[in-house]
């Protein structure tokens, strides 16, 4: 089973810098950034992972505390697939 | 993917008046996030090349080696009469303080009051988490009644700790205000209300209407004893049923 | 100014503020500290300077502290009481290595500690200079920003009521030093010119230089603070008046305007055929030490006069260092108010004071002195 979403921008994670604080998490309009689970970077910090349908809104940068957003913004959407079973996982 | 053609930057990883964005700071604080929104704000006011900030003591002190800014720095609660002299001396240039609830609501609460009363020509900025970061999750004279810290492990008692002070509703009653706001950055949208009030403030300044206060409250999850994610409903449900969101003051021209 | 006319003494020193380029000023009324800040509010801002009433002393100095951050030339003052008040920011601006002027209008000599051991916490000094008059006020307040600047250090001007209250007639033109002074290159002026700037008595950087004390944190930032005074004690020399001292046998030591009285006295009696001299340190930070340790080479007894329950005296005894008696001949004196003057400040009680010295030095020792 698949569904399309329309991804309007994305964003650069600066995974390092993430202190695993969640922040980001609510207040992403889509809900596009999940929480690793069991991944963490080089200070042993959970941190973001984006997922097909960002906006480029920015609400992640606003929030977190620790600059690891980098927003950008396209001026086509484009569509993506988006597998259920993967982004079952994903969200799991 | 940032290399799709027709894609623009909204926003870069480092904002522009920060040398540094490493720092030390707890997960999950929101004084970097009140910090950035100030940044935002001088840029956008065309204010990077026209901006001194006098920083107090907290766990924001460590901002003084971060911000591409003229920094000045003061003692404890002390910002404020700082700022005054700078600002005597540079009237032409956005000078505003950095703060926290200890800093100016306790240590600083006179010069804070006398610096509004005059009129000074600044912007100070409050960072309110209810506790005395730096020293450990202290009580500060804008926790709550209930808000449980280290000197008050029982929940604040109005009877044996008294009752929080609303500095910035104390500051909306004096003349000399210009500006006076409360904002939080405990959501996006909380973000984006208190960019409005920030910029709002600093144009307080410029065009001379007196004295402006932002008050942001901020996340402390480590002073609260909560989880970080769990930071933002904590906030709502304590400090800011006491310390309300909103404009308090917006001073005319020719005042 | 560069005509002579008479004025009273807070308003000399207001004068020489203003001849030595001071712009900023701040101050809460105390006496005798009020009507140096009466004068600065009047005169300040015809110069294109600004003078506040501050809500209370600490907020005076901290309103300094700003002005001197961006570069100008500032200053404040009190009494020993305020100065109290100020002393946390009175240290730390002193680690911020910035060059305030801070006067001390007095009640008396008590304020002798405060000034010279560095009143607030940590170890740290001030620059501190005594004048005995008007006229040599207006001469070391416009010496105390030249050397503020040199150093980049607090300079405290050690006044009282006396010379606050008394009239002169004085010429306060503007002093040339002569020694080129470093640029502030450090002050700030909100452009980032050439790059941020960073005014902190943490020890902080911005841009990650390395600085004394910078490279490996607060033990080095607080060590190089120690060798800064270390520097200034080496480097400005300590001024000292001395008069009457190569046969004195009693030596008399005395600072600020009470030792005017002894000056005068010690004239009178040498005239009377008694080998008295006097030592009169300027500055009492540096204190003059060698100078002092000279001067009572020879001395049977050195006498100490303060208006004070003895502090200088101190001082005195680590430079004399055993090689006579040091012998404290002051004590407490002022007005019913407590501010102001008292008996003491009368050459025939001074007179009297050295006159009991030197007929003990008699009795002792059987030789007339």
């Amino acid at each position: 089973m698949s569904r399309t979403v329309l991804t309007r921008g994305t964003v650069v994670i600066d995974v390092d810098a993430c202190k695993g604080c969640d922040l980001c998490i609510p207040a992403c309009p889509p809900a596009v950034l999940v929480m690793t689970t069991t991944d963490v970077n080089h200070n042993g910090f959970r941190y973001p992972r984006l997922l097909p349908g960002c906006t480029g809104c920015r609400a992640c940068l606003d929030v977190c505390p620790d600059f690891c957003f980098e927003v950008h913004k396209y001026d086509e959407p484009i569509e993506e697939v988006v597998d259920a079973l993967v982004e079952g996982r994903e969200r799991a | 993917m940032t290399d799709h053609p027709g894609t623009h930057l909204v926003a870069p990883l480092k904002p522009e008046l920060f040398l540094t964005t490493e720092h030390h700071l707890c997960p999950g604080c929101g004084e970097p996030v009140a910090t950035r929104i100030v940044t935002e704000v001088l840029c956008e006011l065309a204010q990077q090349r026209s901006a001194v900030c006098v920083l107090g003591i907290g766990c924001y002190t460590a901002f003084a080696r971060m911000l591409d800014i003229d920094t000045v720095q003061a003692l404890h609660g002390r910002a404020p009469s700082v700022a005054t002299g700078v600002k005597r001396m540079l009237p032409d240039v956005s000078v505003f303080t950095l703060q926290g609830d200890g800093d100016m609501v306790n240590e600083g609460l006179q010069e804070v009051l006398h610096t509004a009363a005059r009129g000074e020509n600044v912007t100070a900025i409050l960072l309110n988490n209810g506790v005395f970061g730096e020293t450990g999750g202290h009580m500060t004279a804008t926790s709550v009644i209930g808000q449980r810290t280290k000197t008050s492990l029982d929940g604040r008692d109005a009877e044996y700790h008294g009752h929080p002070i609303r500095i910035a509703d104390l500051v909306a009653r004096l003349d000399g205000a210009g500006y006076v706001a409360r904002g939080s950055v405990h959501s996006a949208g909380a973000v984006a209300k208190t960019k409005k009030m920030i910029r709002a403030a600093f144009e307080c300044q410029v065009e001379r209407r007196g004295f402006s206060l932002v008050e942001v409250l901020t996340m402390c999850p480590t002073g609260w004893f909560v989880p970080t994610a769990d930071g933002p409903d904590y906030m709502e449900q304590t400090l800011g049923q006491i310390h309300v969101m909103g404009e308090l003051k917006v001073a005319r021209a020719g005042r | 100014m560069s005509e002579r006319r008479l004025m009273e003494g807070s308003e000399a020193l207001a004068e020489a503020c203003i001849a030595a380029g001071c712009r900023f000023f701040a101050g809460y009324p105390m006496t005798p500290f009020t009507e140096l800040l009466e004068h600065m509010a009047r005169r300040l801002p015809d110069e294109g300077g600004v003078c506040v009433n501050a809500e209370s002393e600490i907020e005076a100095v901290g309103m300094a502290w700003g002005a001197l951050a961006t570069g100008v030339r500032a200053a404040t003052g009190s009494t020993g009481q305020g100065l109290s008040l100020m002393q946390e920011s009175l240290a730390e601006i002193t680690l911020a290595r910035l060059p305030l002027v801070v006067f001390n209008m007095a009640r008396g000599g008590s304020d002798y500690f405060q000034a010279t051991r560095g009143g607030g916490h940590g170890d740290y000094r001030h620059i501190v200079l005594a004048p005995m008059d008007i006229n040599e006020g207006v001469a070391l307040t416009q010496l105390a920003f030249h050397l503020a600047d040199k150093w980049r250090n607090p300079v405290l001007v050690y006044g009282d009521y006396l010379l606050s209250h008394t009239y002169e007639a004085v010429d306060v033109s503007p002093l040339d030093f002569g020694d080129d002074l470093p640029a502030k290159d450090w002050a700030v002026d909100g452009r980032r010119d050439p790059r941020a700037k960073l005014v902190t008595m943490l020890g902080f950087s911005k841009h990650g230089e390395e600085s004394p004390g910078m490279a490996q944190g607060m033990e080095r930032h607080f060590q190089a603070a120690v060798e800064h005074t270390a520097a200034m004690e080496r480097g400005e020399p300590a001024r000292v008046d001395v008069g009457f001292c190569d046969d004195a046998d009693i030596v008399v030591v005395a600072f600020g305007t009470l030792a005017k009285f002894v000056r005068y006295v010690v004239r009178q009696l040498r005239a009377d055929g008694h080998r008295v001299g006097y030592v009169r340190p300027i500055t009492l930070w540096p204190f003059p030490s060698e100078a002092l340790a000279a001067a009572t080479k020879g001395a049977r007894t050195v006498a100490v006069l303060e208006n004070s329950g003895g502090q200088m005296i101190d001082d005195v005894r680590l430079a004399v260092l055993g090689r006579a008696p040091v012998e404290f001949i002051g004590g407490i004196s002022t007005d019913s108010s407590g501010f102001g003057v008292g008996d003491l400040l009368d050459t025939e009680v001074v007179r009297a004071r050295i006159e009991a010295v030197l007929a003990s030095v008699v009795a002792s020792e059987g030789a007339p002195a």
